[in-house]
């Protein structure tokens, strides 16, 4: 799954360049509030949205078999329900993974 | 703050840096000569480079968790040079991962990848918007262009709380989360290439768990969030597992989702604008 050098220099400069360009231009040129209720509501939920569409089926397909994702996931959902932060629940979430491993290794 | 005032001028407590009796006396030095007629000053007082350090000892630490874990998924397609650059160029989370998912998808393209970076991290923008009224007269423009890539959640966060921001202060502030994200990635991309699998596949799921550390709690306190997580959810598994769909490359599917879901929430359940002091108090 190895993509070459020329492709991976292109990918980071796009990458870097538009965030430095969304971070840069504004911090510089504007110093008007967004006004906006619409807009400022929907870029305050794009971070959960994204968040969940990338985690939500992915994680299903993250380790080598879909029961070990799924427990995952509902592991680091109950976790944070339970006011796990976020080094907690990415480690529950790792360890339930090995552990229904262990579990289908014995069985 | 953990800081007692004199003629308006913060003073830092002595238990707090072992350097700060040098500091609080540098001030009386200064206070005895000018305070009366510049006032101004107090304002910056606490807005040392050696405070802002201290400021973002804590972000530094959640960063490297977070961009240890990135570096374990980045290590399944790239070297760990390469993936440790990613993060020392970007300083993003989500961006950071839906980039590297297009980077290594087959379909994946350029205009792809823009428009991806372009939607996830637009709320930077706004950010820096509010920041930029935030910073001290001082903060002129190349100290903007340099520091700009500082704006993150967090660091805003931290930002947003000072009555007013000093450049040498800023630069403090993101000393160390940038430290923590990149040095995060290079040991999680290491370790990905020489751990047992067994173990790297577990840890496949952790930045994802901290994903669902990071929606949860709000979906708790903020009830239309979860209305909007549904929809994301839903439009995701339906690009995955609808025959019709799943040509749609992965970048473009998170864009769908995150743009759709959000436009949605936006126009059913608008939130209440936050007032100048940002999110954080």
């Amino acid at each position: 799954m190895n993509i070459d050098a020329r492709t991976y220099v292109i990918y980071l400069l796009v990458m870097a360049g538009v965030t430095l360009f969304l971070r840069a231009v504004p911090f510089i040129l504007l110093r008007k509030k967004l006004k906006s209720v619409f807009w400022s509501s929907f870029l305050a939920y794009v971070p959960y949205t994204v968040l969940s569409a990338m985690t939500v089926p992915a994680i299903f397909f993250a380790t080598d078999s879909r029961i070990t994702g799924a427990c995952a996931l509902v592991a680091a959902v109950v976790a944070s329900l339970l006011g796990g932060g976020l080094v907690t629940v990415a480690a529950v979430s790792c360890l339930a993974v090995l552990g229904v491993d262990g579990l289908l290794l014995v069985l | 703050m953990s800081s007692r005032t004199c003629c308006g001028i913060a003073l830092h407590d002595s238990n707090g840096s072992p350097f700060a009796w040098l500091y609080n006396l540098r001030i009386f030095k200064y206070l005895h000569k000018t305070c009366p007629k510049r006032p101004k000053f107090a304002i910056f007082a606490r807005m040392s480079y050696t405070q802002g350090v201290k400021d973002g000892l804590p972000i530094g630490l959640g960063y490297f968790a977070v961009s240890f874990s990135f570096g374990i998924a980045g290590s399944n397609f790239l070297s760990w040079p390469l993936v440790t650059l990613i993060s020392m160029t970007n300083l993003t989370s989500a961006g950071q991962f839906a980039g590297l998912q297009i980077m290594t998808d087959a379909a994946g393209t350029f205009i792809e990848m823009a428009l991806a970076t372009f939607f996830i991290n637009l709320r930077y923008s706004l950010m820096a918007i509010s920041l930029s009224q935030k910073v001290s007269p001082d903060f002129g423009t190349v100290k903007r262009l340099l520091l700009a890539t500082g704006i993150t959640d967090e660091i805003f966060a931290v930002s947003m709380a000072q009555k007013s921001v000093t450049p040498i202060y800023f630069l403090g502030l993101m000393t160390l989360p940038y430290i923590g994200w990149s040095s995060g990635t290079a040991v999680g991309a290491i370790c990905g290439e020489i751990l047992p699998a067994m173990v790297t596949n577990a840890l496949g799921v952790a930045l994802y768990g901290m994903f669902v550390a990071i929606v949860v709690p709000q979906m708790k306190v903020h009830k239309p969030t979860i209305f909007a997580v549904a929809i994301a959810i839903a439009l995701s598994c339906a690009f995955k597992f609808v025959p019709a769909l799943s040509c749609v490359s992965v970048g473009f599917a998170i864009i769908i989702c995150a743009l759709v879901a959000s436009l949605l929430a936006a126009a059913f359940f608008p939130m209440k604008l936050e007032d100048d002091e940002g999110g954080a108090k």
